[in-house]
């Protein structure tokens, strides 16, 4: 027994401790500091009481970017869900080229963030990039899409979409290639079409996986930073500026170290929070019995 | 299958391929610009529509004047490569642990220590990078490929875990036992059993792992200065300065051809159905 129990340990204790020891000091660091009055000019850990979390209750902006990443992640993800699941369904089965295609519609989400936001701002640049001439060609007046708050943010959308969408499509993918074929030819025996087969059997096979594809997709869309930065660096203004670049603003460029550290544990808590409630309810609008 | 739904098929795979592959053209032929073929507003076919000249690939490959890519290539493949090995091992040691023991302390259960594996993923660099500067400082390891190694482990152990254990668990058990019965201790039987059944789970977990671990921008980014600088930040400092775009686009295409490649092995795994696992 104790030698089992040696074992046990020696498998997973490595690991563990590892991630324990690399994430437990920034966190305690963090909750530390966000009562502290630490900033550029008085760089040290007093203590300030809750001023920063006071400070935070009226920092419209913040509040701002939290809506604004909501909206982005929640709009982003069901976009990037509908193409995925419908590209997936396209090459799944008998198709000339699929495994071209696959790796094809692979490719974005295997290329650097940063890197693709950096040509995408060549690709959206108002007078030399090829969507305004593009609009021109078909008779369309230019759209200022890193200067206008609305195009902006939808420019940062469609570069989301372009990187994230392989992604849901590889789970999806993934999930329609381990399906029973069963339910389907029992369908087919039925003489059920396309859309019924779809509707009757696909769907719901493929309830676990949305879900779980989902919610994998909607976590890492809520850390939304870096193509910001390289993209629109939250402007015009702060019109698409997210929690995790308004941090990096406060926190890190004007070194608020403090204040940064009680937005940084708030915006954490009101991710894991809203991202917990988020999985139940999909969970249920799925109908997937236990926890995905 | 009729007709119409043929057409409506591949009308769909058109657009959405035109869509996916269009910053990669778009990148490709901006490559071969120079000023003049950037400066007259949007061309796509070279010699047609503008003369083409390689001074962007020269730029990138120690021409005059030119950036340095090819350091900032090794950094971010040593940094991915360190990262990605030890997570590996880490990762897939604790998962086959969760997946053949159970680990009880409290009101903590195996399913909780995945989940605490599995959610570090939602920490968002930002709010980790300030603590881990002063980390990295304490020890002497700021702008330094240990450093960085060190911190991306946090973002690649979490991954390693979550395709492992899902893998370990549709491994029958009856493998292990068999070799515990030919006299192997448990880690023998690790080792010699279960790893050699394994290589298709490690696989897509280190490719996980690789994707991830060369595509950290922030990280690098706070934490390292001058000595170490990794690709994506070496991008992103020509993106900055006022963009000569045939640089950029080259220096942007090198950067992400070993991921392209990879995409490559993705299907390949993919096809063969192993990646069913890691969705469950």
């Amino acid at each position: 027994m104790d030698g089992l129990r040696r074992h046990k340990s020696m498998f997973l204790l490595p690991g563990l401790l590892t991630l324990v020891l690399i994430i437990i000091f920034p966190l305690l660091f963090t909750i530390r500091v966000s009562f502290s009055g630490w900033n550029v000019s008085n760089p040290q850990m007093d203590f300030v009481g809750g001023a920063n979390y006071v400070k935070m209750l009226h920092d419209s902006r913040f509040w701002a970017s939290i809506l604004r990443l909501g909206l982005l992640a929640g709009g982003t993800v069901l976009i990037q869900y509908v193409i995925g699941f419908g590209v997936a369904l396209l090459v799944w089965r008998d198709l000339r080229g699929r495994r071209f295609w696959r790796v094809l519609f692979l490719i974005p989400m295997m290329t650097t963030p940063v890197v693709m936001a950096a040509i995408w701002q060549t690709i959206f640049h108002e007078s030399l990039g090829p969507v305004n001439d593009l609009l021109g060609r078909l008779g369309l007046s230019p759209v200022h899409w890193l200067t206008g708050s609305g195009p902006a943010l939808a420019a940062l959308m469609t570069v989301e979409v372009w990187q994230w969408t392989p992604f849901m499509f590889l789970l999806l993918l993934a999930g329609l290639l381990s399906l029973p074929k069963e339910p389907f030819m029992a369908a087919a025996i039925d003489g059920a079409g396309v859309w019924r087969t779809f509707r009757k059997v696909t769907f719901p096979l493929m309830a676990p996986v949305s879900v779980s594809a989902i919610i994998i997709r909607l976590i890492e869309a809520s850390k939304l930073s870096d193509s910001v930065y390289v993209l629109t660096s939250g402007g015009p203004g702060s019109s698409t500026e997210s929690p995790g670049y308004y941090l990096y603003i406060r926190g890190l460029k004007e070194q608020q170290t403090g204040y940064g550290g009680a937005l940084s544990l708030t915006y954490l808590v009101l991710m894991i929070v809203t991202l917990t409630v988020v999985a139940a309810l999909l969970a249920k609008a799925f109908k997937v019995k236990g926890n995905a | 299958m009729s007709r119409l739904y043929a057409t409506f098929k591949y009308t769909v795979i058109a657009i959405w391929a035109c869509f996916v592959a269009g910053p990669f053209m778009w990148a490709m032929t901006t490559s071969f610009k120079d000023a003049n073929g950037v400066q007259g507003g949007a061309t796509y076919i070279p010699w047609l529509q503008y003369k083409p000249t390689v001074t962007g690939w020269h730029n990138i490959f120690g021409g005059a004047g030119g950036v340095d890519v090819v350091h900032p290539f090794v950094n971010s493949a040593v940094i991915t490569v360190a990262a990605s090995a030890i997570s590996l091992v880490l990762g897939s040691l604790a998962a086959y642990g969760l997946s053949r023991y159970r680990f009880k302390a409290g009101f903590i259960k195996n399913s909780d220590i995945v989940f605490f594996f599995v959610s570090q993923r939602i920490m968002p660099p930002v709010v980790l990078v300030v603590p881990f500067f002063y980390l990295l400082q304490s020890v002497n390891l700021l702008d330094s490929i240990p450093g960085l190694v060190i911190v991306t482990v946090a973002l690649l152990l979490p991954i390693a875990v979550w395709v492992m254990v899902d893998f370990f668990n549709g491994i029958p058990r009856e493998i292990d036992e068999m070799a515990m019965l030919d006299g192997c201790s448990p880690f023998e039987a690790f080792v010699r059993a279960i790893l050699p059944n394994s290589l298709p789970g490690l696989t897509v977990a280190a490719m996980f792992c690789a994707v991830f671990g060369w595509n950290d921008f922030f990280f690098a980014f706070r934490l390292t200065f001058t000595e170490v600088q990794t690709l994506p930040q070496a991008v992103v400092a020509l993106n900055s300065s006022i963009p000569p775009w045939w640089t950029l686009s080259a220096a942007a295409l090198f950067g992400i051809s070993p991921l392209v490649l990879l995409a490559v092995w993705v299907e390949r795994y993919l096809s063969k159905g192993n990646l069913s696992g890691a969705v469950r």
